[in-house]
């Protein structure tokens, strides 16, 4: 997994020192507290699991195993407009990574990534439950339905501003 | 106890609940295959992670196929272990298996010892379907001074996590990622090197493929005895004369130490010498440093650090540097043997032999990985030239003596040379758990009351229970000793030790289970560790058969003080024999 290097302040240590506090400081709710953490940074670098890891007493292998095997944890920050791409079934036959390509052609970034100037981010899901609407795609919390290849550059523009 | 019966390929077994259908055949004698599956149980410990699917049978009723290592026999159940289904199914999974490992066997440092191997061979793989368009997952190769990871070979049994994490408490290695991408690797895939590994290499003596090897020096050894400019001293633990006799058939065990030492010099070493004898000197260091904390312990000294933790093993030296830097200045200051052997080889010996410290290489037979690592640490060099050059395994030593064209059972028996081969039944017990502060007992009891011991075993010493404490009488001086093995359990002592409510005055701790009997470099034993125990009786039969078993009486130890060192822990002592330690936590670097 690509990383970035941070310096945390005292401030954002004792918040995650908060959260894993108010788990119990219990290693067994590592998913939850990382859950929360990420809830809070909107990511987990390197050295926000390694203050994890310390709290709960985990082997920081352990809490680095967790974050890279679920998809929904990111070490990368999301762009501030995260945009989500079905790949499921339905959308992936309704021709979702035609849709994808373009994202990635316009953007010029992969899966997983945030464009340099942190507006946009990429990545993908499975299912949204509104497969009629296949291929489907979330900005933010906004979703579009029906989505072509050659709609990509008016979605985006549409942020642009923003 | 509540019992269940079922019945396994039609005959009936009655079992405990809970008992699992792999378990329960074993009961009837009857073989599944498995592959992430083993059980330590001297430990404790079965892992049964039910990953790789070989050991499914096929349960009557059931849609699916069972692993039998992970699901638990019910009554009544009736199970077929071999039937034409379970087949088929075992050689399916076995081929997605191997469509995903290097075809390297012919050049692969585990073939003809590897898991993955045999089983292939019994399941009778002859081809992998679809090779052609199989997806492989690929790894950089991770070279450590000790131990080298070779992912692409990794199949996600796990086994060496179980031993990284719930036997060792090191916490290096964790699965990563998911899919073709999976590994196991520590926090952020930094290399080992990077990382909170201490080299003890257990998961190396438990992986079933060449994913996790030794670094490997025979290649360098045969270059190094083939050069007549050299003068090559080798020096071998304790531990592997008691094990190396397995990798030529013989039953665990086994003492060969005379065909060992025959052998060591048909291969062109110069000198055969024994680690042994450096065991005895680190008695003399250790024993003394710990005599000098007591009595000024009992003089009302309230600076001195008690308990004193010995410091043989590179393993536990590597783990707490990293994790209980707090505690740095507890354990001995005495090096462990295999570099107070090189310290006196090239300086007191080499004087002797009048070579120069360059045109020596001073290697060692150890059971250990750990050692690798330990013999190439700058504190250890003079100019740049470590004292010890490098390290080879029991099982490299013994692929060398194959590759020799001998066979060490046909071996005829001889003695080391001396003066750095003579050694006491004290320097033999290192090997085992206990056997360091055993041997330190005898010499302190000796030198504090300056009386003769009626008996020197200390058989309340002796034992396989992972953390052990004795008491001895000094003479109306009551000396409390815990014992530790595996690091795990090293831990939990260290543990009140950083708490303050520990109440040893001595404590000895080895990083593998077993001691250094069950290091990582030693013949590996496939989950048996019944084998442990027989190669610690082998040493205490060693110990017992010795004319001298203290190591202050050792002839060669007494001259080499005389002659060079003067007294133990004296200004040379200190100087050739001890060391410091550093807090290594920061090496764990994440980000590069």
């Amino acid at each position: 997994m690509s990383r970035i290097k941070v310096e945390l302040k005292k401030e954002q240590i004792d918040k995650i020192k908060t959260i894993c506090q108010s788990f119990n400081n219990n290693g067994g709710e590592l998913i939850n507290v990382l859950h929360k953490v990420q809830g809070t940074f909107g990511y987990l670098p390197a050295e926000i699991q390694e203050v994890v890891a310390q709290e709960l007493n985990e082997p920081i292998a352990k809490v680095y195993g967790v974050v890279t095997f679920y998809s929904f944890f990111t070490m990368l920050p999301k762009g501030k407009h995260p945009i989500s791409i079905c790949t499921g079934t339905a959308c992936y036959v309704r021709g979702a990574e035609k849709v994808l390509d373009e994202l990635k052609k316009e953007l010029k970034i992969k899966v997983g990534e945030t464009t340099s100037d942190g507006k946009f981010s990429i990545s993908c899901l499975r299912c949204v439950g509104a497969c009629g609407l296949a291929p489907v795609l979330m900005v933010g919390n906004k979703t579009y339905g029906r989505v072509a290849p050659e709609m990509v550059k008016d979605i985006l523009k549409e942020y642009e501003a923003m | 106890m509540e019992t269940i019966k079922l019945t396994i390929d039609n005959q009936v077994v009655e079992v405990p609940k809970g008992t699992t259908i792999y378990k329960a055949a074993k009961q009837l004698e009857i073989d599944i295959p498995v592959l992430c599956y083993m059980d330590l149980k001297a430990l404790g410990i079965e892992h049964k992670p039910g990953g790789c699917r070989i050991c499914s049978v096929e349960v009557e009723g059931r849609r699916n196929l069972a692993p039998s290592c992970s699901t638990e026999a019910t009554e009544g159940m009736v199970v077929k272990t071999h039937s034409m289904r379970v087949m088929n199914a075992r050689k399916t999974v076995m081929e997605l298996i191997l469509s995903d490992h290097p075809k390297d066997c012919l050049v692969c440092a585990k073939s003809g010892n590897c898991d993955l191997q045999d089983l292939s061979v019994k399941l009778g793989i002859r081809d992998i379907p679809n090779q052609d368009i199989a997806e492989m997952s690929t790894y950089r190769k991770d070279f450590s001074p000790s131990i080298i990871r070779e992912l692409d070979k990794c199949i996600m049994c796990r086994r060496c996590e179980t031993m990284c994490n719930q036997v060792q408490s090191v916490g290096a290695l964790s699965a990563v990622n998911r899919g073709f991408q999976a590994v196991v690797a520590p926090a952020f895939e930094m290399d080992l090197e990077h990382s909170t590994c201490t080299y003890c290499g257990q998961c190396v003596a438990v992986c079933p493929t060449g994913a996790l090897t030794e670094h490997d020096h025979t290649n360098k050894l045969i270059e190094d005895l083939a050069n007549p400019a050299k003068t090559v001293v080798v020096q071998t633990a304790p531990a592997v004369r008691a094990a190396l006799g397995e990798e030529f058939g013989m039953e665990a065990g086994t003492l060969v130490t005379g065909q060992m030492v025959t052998a060591l010099r048909q291969l062109g070493f110069d000198y055969v010498f024994d680690t042994d004898w450096a065991a005895d000197l680190t008695i003399m260091e250790e024993g003394t440093e710990l005599l000098d904390r007591l009595t000024r312990h009992l003089n009302g000294d309230k600076d001195v650090k008690l308990p004193i933790l010995t410091s043989c093993c590179p393993g536990w030296v590597n783990f707490f540097e990293q994790q209980f830097t707090d505690l740095l200045d507890i354990p001995s200051s005495a090096r462990s043997p295999q570099q107070m052997f090189g310290a006196i080889a090239k300086t007191y010996f080499a004087d002797q032999i009048k070579k120069k410290r360059e045109d020596m290489v001073v290697v060692s037979i150890m059971p250990c990985l750990a050692k690798k690592y330990e013999c190439q640490r700058d504190e250890f060099k003079v100019d740049g030239n470590p004292d010890v050059d490098y390290s080879i395994s029991t099982r490299e030593l013994a692929a060398l003596i194959k590759r020799a064209n001998m066979d060490l059972k046909k071996m005829p028996q001889s003695d080391f040379d001396n003066p750095l081969g003579e050694s006491t039944g004290a320097g033999v017990i290192f090997g085992a758990t206990g056997g360091v502060i055993e041997a330190a007992v005898r010499t302190a009891y000796e030198v504090y009351t300056k009386k003769k011991l009626a008996k020197v075993d200390f058989e309340q010493i002796r034992g396989m229970e992972g953390i052990r404490s004795a008491e001895v009488d000094l003479d109306g001086f009551t000396l409390k000793i815990g014992i530790a093995h595996g690091l795990g359990n090293a831990r939990k002592l260290l543990e009140d030790v950083r708490a303050g409510k520990s109440e040893y005055h001595a404590i000895e701790i080895m990083a593998c289970p077993g001691g250094c009997i069950g290091g990582g470099g030693q013949p590996l034993h496939h989950g048996d560790l019944s084998v442990l125990k027989k190669r610690t009786e082998a040493i205490y039969r060693e110990d017992a058969g010795k004319p001298i078993r203290k190591s202050h009486e050792n002839p060669y130890i007494t001259k080499i003080y005389e002659e060079f060192l003067g007294k133990p822990m004296s200004e040379k002592a200190h100087h050739l024999l001890h060391t410091h330690y550093t807090d290594k936590s920061k090496k764990i670097i994440y980000l590069k």
